[in-house]
């Protein structure tokens, strides 16, 4: 919607108007995350920039609190929880999803929406609530403040959006390709391992994702759930905003947003892949 | 007709028709399984819990029997007091009492030292029992107090949802409204809702100018912008939480911005964290995304052409737009509309950290019950209630949208 040439001084200051108050946005949703990012390297113990920084001055920046978080061992801790659950999470909801994807898809599949509905859940249910619930429950059965327990729970919350992910991938599925594989002589085996899941892959992987950055990004369930011996990332960072606050949190927030790119960047090469092989136009 | 092994047709079909639903089902069924097991099992036992009343019953049981025949007027018969102490002496032995005390101080003050004094005292006593337990404490000689217990003795209560909604029994039994300066959760549910609604609004003020942006740019520029949505989405929530809290504070970063500017002075440092007004900002940045994409995916799907042609036919910009643009993006507003205000409806962690005192919502409240205050009944009650209100919202989300259309990045 470039602006034409025969524009009158209105509509041009509207188009100008609109761009700005647009640009306002764009900065309003990046503003935070990029200014945390330098007050990570600062010298002083402030969540403020100081003179020194502001005059580009060597000595107002330091690696100190990234050192601080290297040498911390609350925080190794936190990260080495933070992967255990995510993994094992992750791969539970993986596993489960994608075959319940598999099934949901299916023309035959009896009380679809009911089933979907009660699949979905655990990412409708406001996470309060699953974490009260799940509070009870597994303190019941001797699952709280354990490794299982939490992994559960975040396996649980994962499987969502691994159903959604290939469920949409599968929307443009040619059944007629395993068919055709049948057809040729190779088990329904076989036929998945080598016509289903590479066409599908990437709605697996990217549902994945998903489920990896539930589980590492999640908290409420951390809160409740998990004892001492489960503190992740996040459960890290709720204390440091809570109780000691020191720039450590700043580094590892920087840490994170990095991660953070890393992950879109991935998500967004799976999605060209995934039209790509679909046969959908690029986009 | 026959198959060639001689099955008519009509039951080959049938057969293979219900070989291949089951197969459908057993895909789905262990993870069916799992959810059931870890997700929908614990939620509906919360949701049980709200109602149920175990531990009156259980601690004081011929109490509650004797109890059965009392006609609620004058103090009950001697063999209740009995039946009381006896109870409370059981009680006191297997270490029950400490629950019982917790559970009925729930109902009016001073339960607790009310029966676990009788508890302690109960070995000594002697026949007559009514005369020696209303000489220990003499509220037991207040029949108010023997209709709580008549009422709290049934296996289930009302009593978390009358106080979860700001009621409560009065000295006759009628349900009452709670005195005014006790009054917290219906307050606390309407604010709620009216941050959910400001954080809607604002996020469909900002969403909505970005997602025509990038609807109308030529692709390879709105791409590159809409870094600039999934970034934010994509990052952490405490990491977001924290840079809110790194600009907001009084010595943050907005602030100082503010006095070098010379708007304000280093002592008028504005307060704009730990208040309703710090969690409708955090929030809002954290759940705009959830706004742009659903009203980007309905934008990218309007052809420009209808634009043109309302232009074409003598409508001036604003007219083109309010009349053929706007009602066409309508289910994107109301799908990014409702899926915003269900998020923030049941939001913890931000309100926790920025919300201070007037920026709380519902579910700081249910997980102050749950940890500190340890009613769990009565933090049921109120998840509950939330629960039902976002399923009734997700119903309606579903019927604009439909359930398996919810898009991902």
């Amino acid at each position: 919607m470039a602006l034409p040439t025969y524009a009158g001084p209105l509509e041009r200051t509207w188009y100008y108007g609109f761009r700005i108050f647009c640009g306002l946005i764009f900065f309003f949703l990046m503003a935070p995350i990029l200014v945390i990012i330098p007050l990570s390297f600062n010298v002083q113990p402030y969540f403020t920039y100081t003179r020194e920084m502001l005059t580009l001055d060597p000595a107002g920046f330091s690696m100190r609190w990234y050192n601080a978080f290297w040498n911390s061992t609350a925080w190794m801790n936190a990260i080495r929880n933070s992967l255990i659950v995510g993994v094992s999470a992750t791969l539970i909801a993986t596993v489960l999803g994608t075959l319940a994807a598999l099934g949901l898809s299916r023309r035959e599949m009896p009380f679809r929406g009911l089933i979907m509905g009660l699949l979905i859940s655990p990412m409708i249910v406001p996470l309060i609530i699953s974490a009260a619930g799940m509070f009870f429950f597994y303190s019941s059965v001797g699952l709280a403040g354990t490794f299982p327990g939490v992994i559960l729970a975040h396996a649980a919350l994962g499987t969502p959006f691994v159903i959604i992910t290939v469920t949409a991938t599968l929307v443009g599925f040619d059944h007629s390709l395993t068919r055709a594989a049948a057809s040729l002589g190779a088990s329904p085996a076989t036929a998945f391992r080598k016509i289903t899941m590479p066409l599908i892959l990437p709605g697996v992987i990217s549902g994945a994702l998903f489920a990896f950055i539930t589980s590492f990004d999640e908290i409420v369930i951390v809160l409740f759930l998990a004892g001492v011996e489960q503190r992740t990332i996040p459960r890290e960072m709720w204390s440091g905003i809570r109780e000691s606050i020191s720039p450590t949190i700043l580094a590892v927030a920087t840490i994170l947003v990095m991660f953070s790119i890393a992950l879109l960047t991935t998500i967004e090469l799976l999605r060209r892949r995934s039209e790509r092989l679909r046969g959908m136009a690029p986009q | 007709m026959v198959t060639a092994d001689g099955v008519p047709l009509k039951i080959a079909l049938a057969r293979a028709e219900r070989r291949r639903r089951l197969t459908a089902f057993l895909l789905v069924a262990p993870l069916l399984a799992f959810i059931v097991i870890t997700f929908i099992v614990p939620i509906g036992q919360m949701m049980w819990r709200s109602v149920d009343n175990p531990i009156v019953v259980a601690t004081l049981p011929q109490t509650i029997e004797a109890l059965g025949e009392w006609d609620g007027q004058d103090l009950p018969s001697e063999n209740v007091y009995a039946a009381l102490v006896s109870d409370l002496v059981a009680a006191q032995a297997n270490r029950t009492v400490g629950q019982l005390a917790i559970r009925m101080n729930y109902e009016f003050s001073g339960a607790r030292s009310l029966f676990a004094g009788l508890a302690r005292r109960g070995d000594d006593m002697q026949a007559p029992f009514r005369e020696a337990v209303i000489e220990e404490n003499d509220r037991w000689g207040d029949p108010a107090v023997w209709q709580i217990l008549q009422r709290e003795g049934r296996p289930y209560t009302a009593a978390y949802y009358v106080s979860a909604v700001d009621l409560r029994y009065n000295d006759q039994g009628e349900i009452e409204r709670q005195a005014p300066n006790q009054r917290i959760y219906v307050a606390l549910f309407l604010r709620t809702l009216a941050l959910s609604v400001a954080i809607t609004c604002t996020t469909l003020l900002l969403g909505y100018p970005i997602a025509f942006l990038l609807a109308s740019l030529p692709m390879r520029t709105s791409n590159l912008l809409m870094i600039f949505v999934l970034l934010p989405f994509w990052t952490s929530l405490l990491v977001r939480t924290t840079a809110w809290i790194v600009l907001l504070q009084q010595q943050g970063v907005i602030n100082d911005i503010l006095v070098w500017l010379g708007l304000i002075s280093n002592n008028g440092r504005v307060l704009m964290i730990h208040n309703a007004f710090g969690t409708i900002v955090a929030m809002t940045h954290i759940l705009l995304p959830f706004m742009v994409l659903p009203l980007y995916s309905v934008m990218k799907g309007i052809s420009p052409s209808y634009m043109r042609a309302a232009r074409s036919l003598g409508a001036n910009n604003w007219t083109a737009f309010w009349k053929v643009y706007m009602p066409l993006t309508v289910p994107g507003i109301g799908a990014g509309a409702i899926l915003v205000f269900i998020i923030s409806i049941g939001y913890y962690i931000t309100p926790a950290l920025v919300g201070g005192q007037s920026g709380q919502m519902i579910s700081n409240l249910i997980a102050f019950h749950m940890q500190n205050s340890l009613n769990w009944g009565l933090a049921a009650a109120l998840g509950t209630i939330l629960l039902v209100g976002v399923l009734i919202l997700y119903w309606t989300y579903s019927r604009i949208v439909g359930i398996d259309k919810v898009k991902l990045g």
